[in-house]
């Protein structure tokens, strides 16, 4: 037996009246993980149009999942508890009782998953973030072409909400043209010479949008001709550092999201701890109640224990016990050879 | 006759009683969401503090969180009286008590009404203190580089993100004044040197605004410099451009911000002040029918319970007449011959027969 432990009527009560508490105490972790899901969920949903793909939303829709299968995994626990004291109505969960240890055991092990994909899908994230927002900025002129039309302002708030400009850092609204040809005057030499002076006939400049501009700087915001240090008074480019923001969006909504899922982390550590523990009381009041009930007199002492063999014996047991299901629908060739052999013995003496 | 006269049985009394020292509890936590309520606004308005001249709009949150804490006292120590009223024996500790308490607590019950009257009156301070704050910071917005100023520059570009507006009264405001600091001015050149030459003042004008003003919900890339010029910018119409900058002057919005926060809180303290009269009424008639009770003489006995003893005109007049004669205990009552050594006319029914009759001749004399 494994890590077996006696237990009295009045442990075995104490045990059942404890696992009551523990398992309301599971079920609001469950409805926390439940709305931790879905507050996940909707902060990804808020900037969905600046992410390529959707495979971050992974981690919140297991979240809401387990949450819910927590908490009505929970609720039987403690209906459970209710009736373990009661020798008649403690029966019917017997076979219940496998199905939901396997449930259980299956909720942690998704816990777990879900705090080890946060760390893992950080990559994926960055690089759904670097396609959305390349996009993003590559679309930010087309205000008038339906589907992109909002493009514009949802950059410009990202970009004043988080502080942030461009993709890596401001550098990459020089190789878009996120002026739109509306307002472009084709008449003027400076537009004409500016688009002939690439491949793509793009207007391209050295300018950002109003977004970009820091409003902690201690001078009036610096937009056009940034690189040209003679175009302003008193400006030196490369030194230049409060005039815009210098962190990159990606840089920004990856830190954002990141640090959003560690502060869960410890939150979602002890649900799991919770969680094992109700099994593992709930594995000893099983046993316990069961060995009582076996009794001649049910107020005896009882033992209740995790695993009824070690761990490996279990194991085997468990192995065959599969394999004899699987086997269930196959033919035995022994037996069946031996039957035809039999009626032709027998009945050859009668000829 | 008595005003509003209701009778009590025992257990009316009793009942009485116990509703009261429940609603008295409750009249404790709306006394603690008053004054939360006031510290709430004092919070908002110390925010934008850097906004606002120096104007006396802090007594409305004062005013406020006092009423809300004297609110919380003040039915603490009725829930007490209550409690204790069920109690024939324990009543008699307050039955001194309780009409100073009662009277006390009308005329706290005006002060919360003025200040849920107070809350709607602050409007036209604010207004003036937000117009008054607004126009220095915009002044201001250039001198980065003197101690005390050096963040307004950046508390009012957020406010003007926040807030989606420009300037004081509109973006026009920015045209007036200087808001470039001269750190950045080249003086080399012509065209700053014009600028310069051109006011009295010599400041650098234009007709430019602050990145702060941009609307991001404009379809154009932001045009922040030369807005009157029609011609400096292609397909660009000043007059009928709405979406380019943000039209709302911000002393409006700040205005509008408040007065939805003011209006509010008014709202909370007037529903509150009905709530506290109508505790205070229950008290009184919980008092009346006490005091009726223990004349009687009979514990179970049905009392009286009204608001006035008299109507209102004769319970004014008794109340007038005993102020008047407050201050009156050692003054010498001249005006009805208070002395009583001078005669005064017998206005007995006893006849003692005529007066002036001269005095009797004795048989002695004869």
């Amino acid at each position: 037996m494994l890590l077996k432990m006696k237990f009295n009527q009045q442990r075995r009560l104490r045990l059942a009246q404890g696992l009551w508490l523990l398992s309301w105490l599971a079920l609001t972790c469950g409805a926390f993980i439940f709305c931790l899901g879905v507050y996940l969920k909707m902060e990804l949903l808020r900037r969905s149009e600046v992410m390529d793909n959707t495979e971050i939303h992974v981690v919140p829709n297991i979240l809401m999942m387990v949450g819910l299968v927590s908490i009505g995994t929970n609720w039987v626990a403690g209906r459970v508890c209710l009736d373990s004291l009661d020798p008649t109505r403690f029966p019917r969960w017997k076979i219940f009782l496998l199905v939901w240890f396997a449930v259980a055991a299956v909720i942690c092990c998704l816990l777990i998953a879900v705090v080890v994909l946060a760390y893992a899908l950080q990559g994926r994230l960055e690089e759904s973030l670097k396609i959305g927002l390349r996009n993003g900025i590559r679309f930010y002129k087309d205000t008038d072409v339906p589907g992109r039309c909002f493009q514009k302002e949802t950059i410009d708030r990202l970009q004043m909400q988080f502080r942030c400009c461009g993709n890596n850092n401001f550098k990459d609204w020089f190789e878009v043209q996120w002026v739109s040809n509306r307002y472009l005057d084709f008449t003027s030499k400076e537009v004409k010479d500016r688009i002939r002076s690439n491949v793509d006939g793009r207007y391209l400049m050295d300018g950002v949008p109003f977004s970009c501009c820091n409003p902690t700087s201690p001078r009036p915001c610096l937009q056009y001709h940034l690189t040209d240090n003679t175009a302003h008074y008193n400006y030196d480019y490369q030194t230049e550092e409060l005039n815009l923001y210098t962190q990159g969006c990606r840089q920004a909504l990856t830190d954002y999201y990141m640090g959003l899922m560690n502060s869960t982390g410890p939150g979602v550590l002890s649900v799991i701890i919770i969680q094992v523990s109700v099994i593992l009381s709930l594995r000893y009041l099983q046993t316990a109640v069961e060995g009582a009930m076996a009794l001649e007199n049910p107020e005896d002492d009882s033992e209740g224990y995790i695993l009824q063999k070690g761990v490996k014996e279990t194991f085997e047991d468990v192995k065959t016990s599969v394999l004899d299901m699987l086997k269930f629908s196959q033919v035995d060739p022994t037996t069946s050879k031996g039957s035809p052999e039999a009626e032709d013995a027998s009945s050859t003496p009668a000829n | 006759m008595a005003v509003l006269r209701v009778t009590f049985t025992k257990t009316k009394r009793d009942k009485l009683a116990q509703v009261l020292w429940i609603l008295n509890w409750i009249s404790v936590v709306t006394g603690a969401i008053l004054f939360s309520l006031g510290l709430f606004l004092k919070v908002e308005i110390n925010k934008r503090r850097e906004l606002m001249a120096d104007r006396d709009i802090q007594y409305v949150p004062n005013m406020l969180i006092s009423v809300g804490l004297i609110a919380c006292a003040i039915n603490f120590l009725g829930g007490k009286i209550c409690y204790d009223c069920a109690d024939n024996t324990k009543f008699l500790r307050w039955k001194l008590i309780m009409l100073p308490y009662i009277i006390f607590t009308f005329f706290f019950t005006f002060c919360v009404l003025v200040g849920a009257l107070l809350c709607y009156t602050m409007h036209g301070e604010l207004e003036e203190s937000l117009d008054q704050g607004l126009t220095e910071a915009l002044k201001f917005y250039k001198d980065t580089d003197t101690p005390g100023r050096c963040f307004l520059k950046r508390t009012v570009d957020m406010l003007q993100i926040e807030f989606r507006c420009c300037g004081n009264n509109g973006y026009r405001d920015w045209f007036q004044i200087q808001w470039i600091s001269n750190r950045y001015l080249d003086m080399s050149q012509r065209e700053v040197v014009n600028r310069l030459r051109s006011n009295v003042e010599g400041r650098y004008l234009l007709d430019g605004v602050p990145f702060s003003c941009c609307n991001i919900n404009s379809p154009r890339p932001c045009i922040q410099q030369q807005i009157t010029n029609n011609s400096a910018h292609f397909n660009y119409e000043h007059q009928t451009e709405q979406l380019n900058l943000w039209m709302k002057g911000c002393r409006q919005a700040l205005l509008e911000h408040y007065s939805y926060i003011i209006q509010s809180i008014g709202l909370a303290v007037f529903i509150s002040w009905l709530f506290e009269l109508s505790v205070l009424t229950g008290v009184r008639y919980l008092q009346t029918s006490l005091e009726n009770m223990l004349r009687h003489g009979d514990p179970n006995s049905d009392s009286d319970g009204w608001l006035l003893e008299n109507g209102l005109m004769e319970t004014a007049r008794i109340n007038l007449n005993i102020i008047k004669n407050l201050g009156k205990n050692n003054q010498i009552d001249t005006a009805n011959n208070g002395d009583p050594n001078i005669n005064v006319p017998s206005t007995s029914t006893a006849h003692y027969g005529p007066d002036n009759v001269p005095p009797k001749q004795t048989s002695e004399a004869t």
